[in-house]
């Protein structure tokens, strides 16, 4: 079987989290400086790579117009988290892609998505990303595009904003590591806790964070990226309508299980389930077991809605599957095909 | 850095509390000194809302701002702003074409410790935020400006910890209410006169996309016609002084309407001031990209006083025209 068309923009992928503690005070427990030296694994690949670009999603960074995309070129900060100001300050200055930035949202508007670029002194990007680029490309050696999460979105726009940015990386001929900034479970702890008595929230969280470990171990994707939803109801804090990253990921490096995984490390940070986590496309493809959603290229819904069950979302479809507003076809992504 | 405590105090009081908004819009229509981009209008009715119950404040003796804002969210425990003074570049996350806005507060340490050892005693989780760099939320930031854009009284600030969904809003109306007789009884303590500021809208469906003109007042409404009755359910309560019946109401409220008061804001502070049953004075009602925003206070008589030297209008004592470029 021929190597997967995506290899040729995406090199890798990752998931990583982007609470501050990996960071800021990797030694108030030893799983934090496990995290921390999985992240100096990660940073030692990319480095090997030859990645031009570290494009990033965060769920840490919602929107509520559409997607935002980061396109400062120099962003310069001293940032300080909301939640754990007592571990210190963080200063930043990243090394963003502004023309990719500017391309990737050209790709985003012509797929029918609602995005636009950012590039004002002071934005406070988010801790995530931050604390990732700190530790994976503390030199800057690679530039980095971060874009948004609309809280609003779900599974088609989410899908279509990866296909725009692998529209973008083809067109500038680029090469790039996909990152996810998310935790699997996210539920902190309630109460203040001592560093040394961390541990995953519930039993509940850590049998759902094993069940995900299990299939991103052996490659599964897109399986993980369908059961999105399932993991949003199960082991997710409701902060937002959905678990997106995975629909993302699975978009840009091509929605299939044709992945080698390695899972660098898993770690309770503050309760939520953290880990490290790589994907990189691969020959043979684990069974897929949980394919039954489609792939939409463009993004024609309605967004002005209220939120619905997602049970109630399944009765019908607001996307198109191919073909271009002027009635073209024109599947740019054909990674389902190769499967 | 705490200041130290006065040695002997009378007891202090919550003056008024106050339903106050904090879409960036709004500054962004005063154009104001402190904000960089420029509006031609917008939103008036909101504006003259504020305009309204500064004037309302400015008869009202008082010593600190109180504020709790949905936009510093935080999963563990309340926390509190704690550092005297807080300078800084704020820079909205959403609409950072609209606001990016440079502040200079002045915090009430003494008050913030006063509520956080409180709170301490009660087993509410809370926590102290003492890093100068810390960046204050644009939510405080936006609120604080449209009560008193001259920034002359100190604030403090408590964060909205995220109860409702980790929980359900029935857990957060608990907190909310241990939060609230928590704040009142430091106050008292404090010696201070306080003005209670829930700072958040009712109805809180946004629009996804946004005019070309930010401004353009031809667009705005209010996102569903359900949102608004239940936006005049809740005011219609207010102006009937029925507080209890509103905040009863505030988890069906908040899981019909998506509202901001899943915050707890409004819930924290009618606690606090024992939930008047005079009306509220509803300055005005309006939307900012369809969602619903009512200006609200409520002042017992007592409270009432001779103008202070307080700012009343935003845009004109800061040196620049209301709603003009």
């Amino acid at each position: 079987m021929a190597q997967n068309k995506s290899s040729n923009t995406i090199i890798k992928g990752f998931v990583l989290p982007g609470l501050v503690q990996p960071l800021l005070s990797p030694d108030a427990n030893p799983g934090y400086r496990k995290i921390r030296t999985a992240f100096e694994k990660v940073r030692e690949e990319i480095e090997r790579s030859q990645a031009d670009l570290i494009l990033i999603y965060s769920t840490m960074w919602p929107s509520i117009l559409g997607h935002q995309i980061q396109a400062m070129p120099e962003p310069e900060w001293n940032l300080v988290d909301e939640e754990f100001h007592e571990l210190g300050t963080i200063h930043y200055k990243l090394k963003i892609d502004s023309e990719f930035a500017e391309c990737y949202n050209k790709h985003a508007l012509k797929r029918g998505l609602h995005s636009r670029t950012i590039a004002h002194h002071g934005f406070p990007i988010d801790t995530g990303s931050v604390v990732a680029l700190k530790l994976i490309n503390p030199e800057n050696r690679i530039p980095a595009v971060i874009v948004s999460s609309n809280i609003y979105s779900d599974r088609a726009e989410t899908v279509v904003l990866g296909k725009a940015a692998v529209s973008a990386l083809k067109e500038q001929g680029k090469r790039a590591v996909a990152v996810i900034i998310s935790t699997l479970s996210n539920r902190l702890h309630a109460d203040f806790i001592d560093p040394k008595d961390d541990k995953i929230n519930s039993l509940k969280d850590q049998e759902w964070n094993l069940k995900i470990l299990e299939f991103l171990e052996k490659g599964r994707l897109e399986d993980v990226a369908q059961l999105s939803r399932q993991i949003q109801r199960e082991a997710r804090v409701k902060k937002v309508s959905n678990f997106k990253p995975f629909w993302w990921l699975s978009a840009v490096m091509g929605a299939h299980n044709r992945y080698t995984g390695q899972i660098y490390e898993y770690q309770p940070i503050y309760g939520t389930g953290s880990a490290v986590i790589g994907l990189t496309p691969a020959l043979n493809a684990s069974r897929d077991l949980e394919f039954d959603e489609d792939a939409p290229e463009y993004y024609t819904g309605e967004r002005n809605v209220l939120s619905l069950s997602s049970e109630s979302m399944a009765d019908f479809s607001s996307q198109q599957n191919s073909g271009n507003f002027d009635g073209s076809t024109e599947m740019e992504n054909e990674d389902n095909e190769n499967i | 850095m705490a200041t130290e405590p006065q040695k002997s105090k009378t007891k202090g009081a919550i003056v008024a509390g106050c339903l106050a908004p904090h879409p960036p819009h709004l500054v962004y229509a005063e154009n104001p000194p402190q904000n960089e981009p420029r509006s031609e209008c917008g939103w008036e009715t909101l504006r003259w809302a504020y305009e309204s119950m500064r004037n309302e404040l400015s008869t009202i003796d008082h010593d600190v701002l109180v504020i709790l804002s949905p936009h510093w969210r935080t999963y563990v425990g309340t926390h509190i702003l704690a550092t005297p003074h807080l300078k800084s570049l704020s820079v909205d996350p959403v609409f950072p074409h609209l606001f990016r806005y440079s502040y200079d507060i002045k915090v009430d340490v003494e008050l913030a410790e006063t509520i956080h050892a409180v709170c301490q005693e009660k087993n509410i989780p809370t926590k102290l935020m003492q890093n100068p760099d810390f960046r204050v939320d644009y939510g405080t930031i936006v609120t604080g400006h449209m009560i008193n854009p001259l920034w002359n009284k100190p604030i403090v600030c408590l964060s909205a910890n995220s109860v409702s969904a980790y929980y359900n809003l029935d857990r957060m109306q608990a907190l909310m209410m241990e939060l609230g007789a928590a704040t009142k009884e430091a106050i008292e303590k404090s010696g201070r006169k306080a003005i209670l500021l829930a700072s958040h809208s009712l109805s809180h469906r946004h629009f996804t996309s946004e005019n070309e003109i930010p401004e353009d007042m031809s667009k705005e409404h209010i996102t569903n016609h359900s949102l608004y009755l239940w936006d005049m359910k809740m005011i219609n309560l207010m102006k009937a002084g029925k507080s209890k019946e509103m905040v009863d109401l505030i988890p069906d409220f908040t899981e019909q309407t998506i509202a901001e008061t899943e915050s707890g804001g409004l819930t924290w502070m009618m606690q606090a001031m024992d939930y008047p049953t005079y009306p509220a004075k509803v300055h005005g009602y309006g939307t900012v990209i369809g969602t619903g925003n009512v200006v609200a206070s409520w002042a017992p008589k007592s409270s009432h006083s001779a103008p202070t030297a307080h700012s009343t209008q935003s845009g004109v004592q800061s040196g620049v025209q209301l709603g003009t470029k």
